[in-house]
């Protein structure tokens, strides 16, 4: 005769928030910040194929830190509920709250109710429409939700990270200097993060119906600007950065604006 | 709605419309006997020139032998680098257009790739196969798929039969009612590597020809300022004429045949 083992549901769960955290503390970070023209996402992420930053609607992208296997498949969950939402009803219906509070449903479903917790923080962000502001929401593994109107930061070491990137942050920055910026919070004082560390997106007012845009490459580096000769040496590199915005459509050949705005009727 | 997902096992995949079986609203099903007078639209155009293709579409949709509804567009960008056009029951036409475009941009965005054309192609070959039950019963819908293959770096154009059956074309297509005199005056003009300015004055010509001779087809309404719509898709993606330079290339037509004089005056004066 065995008897069962009585735990705590308090060690339950504390047991479970360690096991996620400690997954997610392995993986690499990732910053979303506002600036004029809509939302940054950049990610500490040397692969070019698998990606964190996604497009999931027309002004709507996701972002997810940890297990990769699990936040792809929260990421074309959502791509499926935001298609079949726009097909049912109408594009202008497909909003990222609705979106946002289904993620969290479902990492507080698996948190509470499952042997193991989703080692995962994803991030669903709004490009703002009609005089709406953009919106970052922050889902946590188990199920928290924030609204964050200026930054948020996912990851291992978002706390140091998020400290950084409120010192820098701004709302009038051009591109260049809001990659920059938020480039320098996320590599630290020890690292330079150069082009071909990180994975870069974009919700921009100029991409027309389609905000989504990935900066990669050669774009990426110019707007990086020229790497600094000693690792990070010097803080005040920001301004050496082109000041100028390029602008959005040449560089990508795919950047057809207006054509994709239209939508049959019907 | 609930969050869709799916064990690895059971899982649609980057396609729409096996999603939308489970999840979405049901597909239209069922038989549609002594429906008779539905819309239908009519005449489109597809052509090739030197750097991509040219698309073509007129106005008017017609319910039996009235007029219902004179802007209806028939010409729509399938993505960015296509374009598709559609002739046949009006209302499931333009459904499966909105289902062709979602389906495309499913697939880009769950892939993180896009289609190649004629993974694009094939689709819309399935989409009217399973449209066939309708289509016996006289809800036919036809469409004109065509688009600039960025690995092969041309213009393509694949027409469709009712079956599903699709085939690709080599210079240019139309079909609908008015397709035929469409076709006949491509034909007639179509010379290898036009530049776009002379493909884009063919197929407002071959609309025109239609609309002349097809009670089907609308003409331009000078009336009311409505035009055919004209789309021309390039390596730089799909765009759309704007109204008045379709507009500014009807008058010059209609200009010149009442200088020549006697070239339609068998049919007589202008189409309406």
């Amino acid at each position: 005769m065995t008897m069962p083992f009585y735990v705590a549901p308090e060690q339950v769960m504390k047991d479970r928030a360690g096991y996620a955290q400690k997954g997610i503390a392995r993986g690499r970070s990732l910053v979303a910040t506002i600036y004029p023209d809509g939302v940054l996402i950049v990610a500490d992420n040397p692969s070019r194929s698998l990606h964190k930053i996604s497009e999931i609607y027309d002004r709507i992208a996701f972002a997810g830190v940890g297990k990769y296997n699990e936040y792809d498949q929260l990421r074309v969950a959502g791509v499926r509920h935001a298609d079949t939402k726009g097909f049912a009803f109408s594009r202008e219906d497909v909003d990222a709250r609705s979106l946002a509070n289904l993620y969290a449903q479902f990492l507080g479903n698996v948190f509470t109710h499952e042997m193991k917790p989703l080692e995962v923080e994803i991030l669903v962000a709004e490009l703002g429409a009609d005089g709406r502001p953009d919106q970052l929401y922050h889902v946590a593994y188990e199920g928290t939700i924030t609204d964050e109107d200026r930054f948020a930061v996912l990851g291992g070491d978002a706390e140091t990270i998020a400290e950084r990137v409120a010192r820098d942050w701004q709302p009038d920055r051009d591109l260049a200097t809001a990659l920059g910026d938020t480039v320098r919070a996320l590599a630290g004082p020890d690292r330079t993060l150069g082009a071909g560390d990180l994975e870069v997106a974009i919700l921009s007012r100029r991409n027309g119906r389609r905000a989504f845009r990935r900066i990669a490459d050669e774009e990426l580096a110019d707007l990086l600007g020229p790497a600094p000769a000693g690792p990070a040496a010097e803080a005040p590199a920001g301004p050496t950065a082109p000041e100028e915005e390029p602008p959005d459509p040449g560089a990508r050949p795919a950047a057809a604006e207006g054509p994709q705005e239209e939508d049959p009727e019907g | 709605m609930a969050l869709p997902l799916f064990p690895p096992t059971d899982d649609p995949g980057p396609d729409f419309v096996s999603l939308l079986r489970r999840t979405g609203p049901p597909p239209v099903v069922g038989r549609a006997e002594g429906v008779t007078d539905v819309r239908h639209a009519t005449t489109v155009a597809a052509l090739r020139f030197r750097d991509g293709i040219v698309m073509a579409g007129d106005r008017r949709a017609t319910e039996g032998h009235a007029i219902a509804h004179r802007a209806m567009e028939k010409v729509f960008p399938a993505d960015r680098y296509s374009a598709v056009a559609v002739a046949g029951a009006a209302g499931f036409a333009v459904e499966m257009v909105r289902l062709f475009q979602v389906q495309l941009e499913h697939y880009e965005k769950v892939e993180g790739v896009s289609l190649s054309l004629e993974g694009k192609a094939n689709q819309l070959a399935q989409m009217v196969r399973q449209h066939l039950p309708m289509a016996m019963q006289g809800l036919v819908v036809v469409p004109l798929f065509a688009g600039y293959d960025q690995r092969r770096g041309t213009g393509r154009i694949f027409t469709y039969d009712v079956t599903g059956g699709h085939y690709e074309e080599a210079d240019f297509q139309a079909t609908g009612s008015g397709g035929r005199d469409a076709r006949s005056t491509i034909k007639l003009g179509y010379r290898e590597g036009m530049p776009r300015d002379e493909a884009v004055e063919l197929s407002v010509r071959a609309l025109y020809e239609a609309a002349d001779e097809d009670a089907a087809t609308g003409g331009p309404d000078l009336v009311r300022g409505i035009y055919p719509v004209v789309a021309v898709v390039t390596a730089d993606g799909y765009a759309q004429l704007a109204e008045e330079e379709v507009a500014a290339r009807f008058a010059a037509i209609i200009d010149r045949l009442r200088e020549e004089r006697g070239v339609t005056a068998s049919t007589g004066g202008e189409p309406g």
